[in-house]
């Protein structure tokens, strides 16, 4: 028996834990085919959903004339506002403090807007149906451009807040001006600029764009009127949060209601607001007693479900002559569409753009950003990143190119000197945050030493030489990028989402026979959370991460959390986990040193058990004590072994980062290839090694897809342009370049086990890298600012205008 | 994206879906690989109350390579590709099949359903032109055959009559020198600006040239201007201006999500210089 006794290398290695590159738990399914979506519940006498869409961006609805769909047979119902009404149900709150239509309630606002609600008994019958809806509409001004709405005389969109001067964050200046909101500065900041030796002022566009995730949006509502009690299937990013609202806007208890987000393909923000589809398909249920269910398709998914970026970034930045920044200003116009659906923490209408001061010691500045409503669709999420995180990174990455131009400066230089150094953390920053942690040097020049920076600035003068000379068409460019982001939302004192604090929670039972089940209050959407947080565990418990189960997502089950966005699961649930873990650990401790006949001060933890000290044979392992827990009477001690935590983060954390993009641009056609990305991450804790890996690259993909070709566009009519995956860039392995990896590790102090997020990291990080590659394959010729996404025209058009066709 | 209700029909010979297509009229469809039609379907932008799926008749699958090279309308992209004496005998063929979608879109179009389908996106017709095939045409009154250059009217409009099914494609052997260039935004789009060239050489000179445009009009443009500024030249710089100069005149795009005017017509002429170098280098 003595010769089988694992070693404690094997034991180490058996437990799968912390820093281990495990494989993700879930894709056996995932890759089989066996994933279980929305789109996958079917429930006997299932009825289902589709909308009638409005065609335009702006009219008013005249009549809706239902009696021809009804007379199709199948069809159940067909809603309109009008039926909605009784119920209060037209108009449903947002996340923001606005309110936004469920049905078109006598006019439409958007190009795609929900007009109708048909139920049928096939999927095919409704779609028919929807077409038999004759809806009148008289068409109205549309507004596209967020500075026209502003204009004086402009059109006013929401004419159901007509004369209300007073939004829910502060004074409305315009009928179409949602609100002003500001931080730090102003007056400062404006002295600092005036009085300053180096002035550099761009406007920098962040596109709209759109989170597209592979799965759309959908659920099944089911009422049960037996027992009084709904469940609703859905695509939510956060379960609890979405069966509060249930409740609150159908009066439901919230007992009575189950909210289960099955397996999710993919969300990236876009599910974590509150649809039309799924107050539809609530109220169909309850009226017809029948599950009901609704999946968006994706053309429906791209014009109406929530949007990401449309921020015009008008930027000031102030510098000594040396390159040394005094101060930075930027005031925002955020366009926002017919609605204010942002999903941010409530008391942050932008969201924490004001991490907008970067990685750079800025001793003074102010933002202010202007909400606009116009005629495009709602949202505004966090698509793949914290709230406006990827617009801050994206403005201050910017301005420092734009500033490097001015000063004639090296880029990766004036970063360098302008960086807070790492004896100044905790920081505070001018905008009013404190970054816990960072050492942005050493990640830097780790950088720029793995990519050769200096040769391949030798190499790119030499290939601007050959372009000049006439050997060759393409031009090189170096995109730089470093950044620092701000996720884990995040304290209750300061974050909530409509009142309920953004802290996170678990729960872990452990078995009689050692293994486990823990449930969290997030919901992963292809993060990996069966496999990393069943190794946070593994390390606080001593139960091999193979034994623990990981369940999120069922209301009935779960404990109550604020769900998966904003790269918040690990900082404040990968918190909770461990915290609950040691709670455990704790307990189990009381019953080894029971079992071991000794005081507890006298064990210590070892891999996966309690050891005397001093008499490492004396042991109990985390399975026998599990197991004595279920059938031994401890004196002072309840059976069983089961701990909760809830989890209130005492401040955010702050990855940070720093990529390196090199791009060859033929000026001709304005293709861009990418010949090489490295990016280095700091997360800080790492808790899987491969799972990062996949979250970086794919965070990198939809960078790319963002920076150079990616968006939502409209025409004048406010007609989607950009309505379906030929014309929305998706890129394929084809088009995804190589990543090299790689990483720095600096804990966060705060965390219990130093892990600070790394899911949209990439993303805010990305775009900036790829697009300042652009910039600065042009920056010779006297390129200062070229908007996203640079596709081919976009290219072709710099280059054109630059001179460069000849 | 959920198509109306419609009557599908797969009938085993050529004269059955001649018949149901006779029967139905205006009301039906022949249905090839499906990728362009279901999906017009899907969208709603065409409903038709009778599908004719071809692929039970296998008369329309053959693939003939002598002196004419004859491919039967059914035959998948893929199949093009995989064909051995295909690859030999017309290379320019594999070339331009390769830049047509994804693996997924090629096992399933056929290259009948992209010549008669009229959609200028299409890579095939302005190869088609190139290339001067002929279409065969099976009605209800026996076959006939149109060239290539003859077929296209206007987007979606053919010369093909309602009731007539296309049955094959041929061409002859074609010149040693031959590319096929393509534009795209990535992998499944089309073309932003795509070009077939031919060339023959002999001593050192242009013998014949053929070259054709895909996307830059509302039908393919077969630019006879084009192929004539490079007869007799040695694809020189001038000769290359006179081409582009003389196929800009031919081309008549329109300004979408791939970009202005001034755009595609600048990429036009990059792609078919591209074009013209790479298939002389080989002539
Ligand atoms: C994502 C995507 C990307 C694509 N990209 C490209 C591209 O880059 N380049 C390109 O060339 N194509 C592209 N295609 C189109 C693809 O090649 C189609 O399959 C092809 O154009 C049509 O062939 P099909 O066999 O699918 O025809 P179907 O869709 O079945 O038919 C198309 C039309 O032609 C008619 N038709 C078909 N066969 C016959 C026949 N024998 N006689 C008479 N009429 C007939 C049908 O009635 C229909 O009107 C793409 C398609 C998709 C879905």
């Amino acid at each position: 028996m003595n010769e089988m006794t694992p070693t404690r290398e094997e034991r180490v290695a058996n437990l799968k834990g912390m820093g281990c590159a495990r494989k993700r738990v879930e894709d056996a399914r995932f890759t089989q085919g066996k994933g279980n979506y929305v789109d996958d519940v079917k429930l006997p006498g299932m009825l289902f959903g589709d909308f009638v869409r409005s065609p335009h961006a702006h009219a008013r609805v005249k009549s809706i004339n239902t009696e021809a769909a009804l007379a199709l047979p199948g069809v159940v119902a067909v809603l309109t506002a009008k039926d909605l009404e009784p119920l209060g149900l037209h108009w449903m709150p947002t996340l923001a403090g606005d309110k936004q239509m469920v049905l078109a309630d006598g006019k439409v606002l958007f190009q795609g807007q929900e007009v109708a609600y048909v139920v049928a008994e096939d999927r095919y019958i409704a779609a028919d149906a929807i077409e038999l809806v004759e809806v009148e509409y008289e068409d109205l001004p549309v507004i596209t451009d967020p500075f026209k709405a502003l204009e004086e005389g402009a059109t006013v969109l929401r004419e159901d807040l007509e004369g209300q001067t007073e939004g829910a964050h502060g004074p409305r200046r315009h009928p179409n001006h949602i609100f002003l909101w500001e931080q730090g500065d102003k007056a400062a900041t404006e002295e600092v600029i005036a009085g300053a030796e180096v002035v550099a002022e761009e406007m920098i566009y962040y596109h709209r764009t759109h989170p597209c995730p592979l799965e759309t949006c959908g659920c099944v509502a089911s009422m049960d009127k037996i027992n009084g009690k709904l469940t609703l299937w859905g695509t939510f990013q956060a379960p609890h949060v979405v069966r509060t609202v249930a409740s609150l806007l159908s009066g439901i208890a919230e007992h009575n209601i189950r909210v289960i987000s099955p397996d999710i393909g993919g969300g990236f923000g876009n599910k974590v607001g509150v649809y039309p589809g799924y107050v539809c398909s609530i109220v169909a249920s309850i009226v017809t007693g029948k599950p009901v269910k609704w999946v968006e398709d994706r053309m429906e998914n791209l014009m109406a479900t929530a949007f990401a970026r449309d921020y015009w970034m008008q930027g000031k930045i102030a510098a000594t002559k040396e390159g040394k920044i005094t101060g930075l200003w930027c005031h925002t116009t955020a366009d926002h569409g017919a609605f204010d659906a942002c999903a941010d923490p409530t008391k942050f209408p932008a969201g924490f753009f004001h991490i907008c001061t970067g990685s750079y010691d800025i001793p003074v500045a102010w933002v202010g950003v202007d909400g606009v409503y116009t005629n495009k669709a709602p949202g505004g999420v966090a698509y793949r990143c914290s709230f406006r995180v990827t617009e801050a990174a994206y403005f201050i990455e910017r301005m420092i190119e734009v500033l490097a131009l001015r000063l004639g400066m090296d880029a990766a230089e004036l970063r360098r000197i302008n960086f807070i150094r790492k004896d100044q953390f905790p920081y505070h920053s001018a905008l009013g945050w404190e970054y816990d942690s960072g050492d942005y040097h050493t990640a830097w020049d780790k950088a720029l030493k793995a990519v050769d920076y200096e040769g391949l600035r030798r190499e790119q003068a030499e290939r601007l030489e050959a372009f000049k000379r006439g050997e060759t068409r393409k031009l090189m460019g170096i995109g730089l990028s470093f950044f620092t982001e701000i996720v884990g939302a995040g304290p209750v004192k300061n974050c909530d989402i409509l009142g309920m604090g953004m802290f996170d929670s678990c729960e872990i039972r452990i078995h009689p026979t050692g293994s486990a089940i823990a449930r969290l209050g997030t919901i992963s959407q292809g993060q990996g959370h069966a496999t990393t947080f069943a190794q946070i565990l593994a390390s606080e418990t001593g139960i091999p991460a193979d034994m623990i189960t990981i369940e999120e997502g069922d209301t009935d089950t779960a404990p109550y959390g604020l769900g998966t966005y904003g790269s918040r699961s690990t900082p404040v649930a990968g918190a909770a986990t461990a915290l609950a873990g040691r709670k455990i650990r704790a307990k189990a401790q009381m019953i080894a040193a029971y079992l071991l006949e000794v005081h507890d001060n006298d064990l210590e933890w070892d891999v996966d058990r309690f050891v005397v000290k001093g008499a490492p044979e004396r042991f109990k392992t985390m399975a026998e004590i599990a197991y004595a827990s279920y059938n031994q009477a401890i004196p002072g001690l309840e059976p069983g072994l089961e701990a909760v935590s809830y989890y209130d983060p005492p401040n955010m954390t702050y990855p940070f980062g720093a990529y390196i993009c090199v791009m060859d641009i033929d000026v001709d056609t304005g293709e861009a290839a990418i010949r090489q990305f490295y990016a280095l991450d700091d997360c800080g804790t790492r808790i899987n090694p491969m799972v990062i890996e996949g979250q970086v690259h794919g965070g990198l993909t939809e960078a790319l897809a963002i920076a150079m070709g990616q968006e939502i566009a409209y025409d004048e009519m406010g007609n989607v342009k950009t309505a379906t995956l030929m014309d929305f860039f998706i890129p394929t392995a084809w088009e995804t370049p190589n990543y090299t990896t790689d990483w720095t590790e600096t804990p966060s102090p705060h965390h219990p086990i130093g892990a600070k997020g790394v899911g949209e990291s990439p993303n805010v990080g990305g775009v900036p890298a790829f697009s300042n590659a652009v910039h600065d394959a042009f920056r010779t010729f006297g390129l200062t600012q070229a908007h996203m996404p640079h596709d081919h025209w976009r290219i072709w058009k710099v280059a054109s205008d630059l001179g460069l066709h000849g | 994206m959920i198509p109306p209700a419609f009557d599908y029909h797969r009938p085993e010979s050529l004269d059955a879906a001649l018949k149901l297509l006779g029967a139905h009229g205006d009301e039906a469809r022949v249905l090839a690989g499906g990728h362009s039609l279901i999906p017009m379907m899907k969208l709603r932008m065409a409903e038709f109350a009778h599908l004719i799926d071809l692929q039970a008749i296998e008369d329309l699958r053959d693939i003939a390579v002598g002196d004419t090279i004859r491919i039967g309308a059914m035959t998948t992209q893929a199949e093009l590709l995989d064909h051995a004496g295909l690859a030999e005998a017309a290379p320019i063929l594999s070339e331009a099949a390769m830049q047509i979608a994804d693996p997924q879109v090629r096992y399933m179009g056929t290259i009948g359903g992209n010549v008669a389908n009229g959609d200028p996106g299409n890579d095939m017709p302005g190869l088609m032109q190139c290339l001067d095939a002929t279409y065969t045409l099976a009605g209800p009154d026996g076959t006939r055959d149109v060239s290539a250059r003859d077929f296209y009217e206007a987007a979606y409009m053919t010369a093909r009559e309602d009731d007539e099914i296309l049955v094959a494609i041929s061409f002859p052997r074609h010149a040693p020198g031959y590319a096929y260039e393509k534009q795209k935004r990535k992998i499944g789009d089309y073309a932003t600006a795509a070009a077939a060239v031919l060339i023959e050489a002999e001593g050192g000179k242009v013998k014949s040239a053929s070259v054709a445009m895909t996307n830059l009009s509302d039908v393919p443009v077969y630019s006879e201007g084009a192929g004539a500024a490079l007869l007799g030249t040695a694809c020189d710089a001038a000769a290359l201006d006179a081409a582009v100069i003389a196929m800009l005149g031919d081309i008549d795009p329109m300004e979408d999500n791939r970009g202005p005017v001034a755009f595609k017509q600048h990429v036009a002429g990059v792609i078919l210089r591209r074009a013209i170098e790479r298939a002389w280098k080989r002539a």
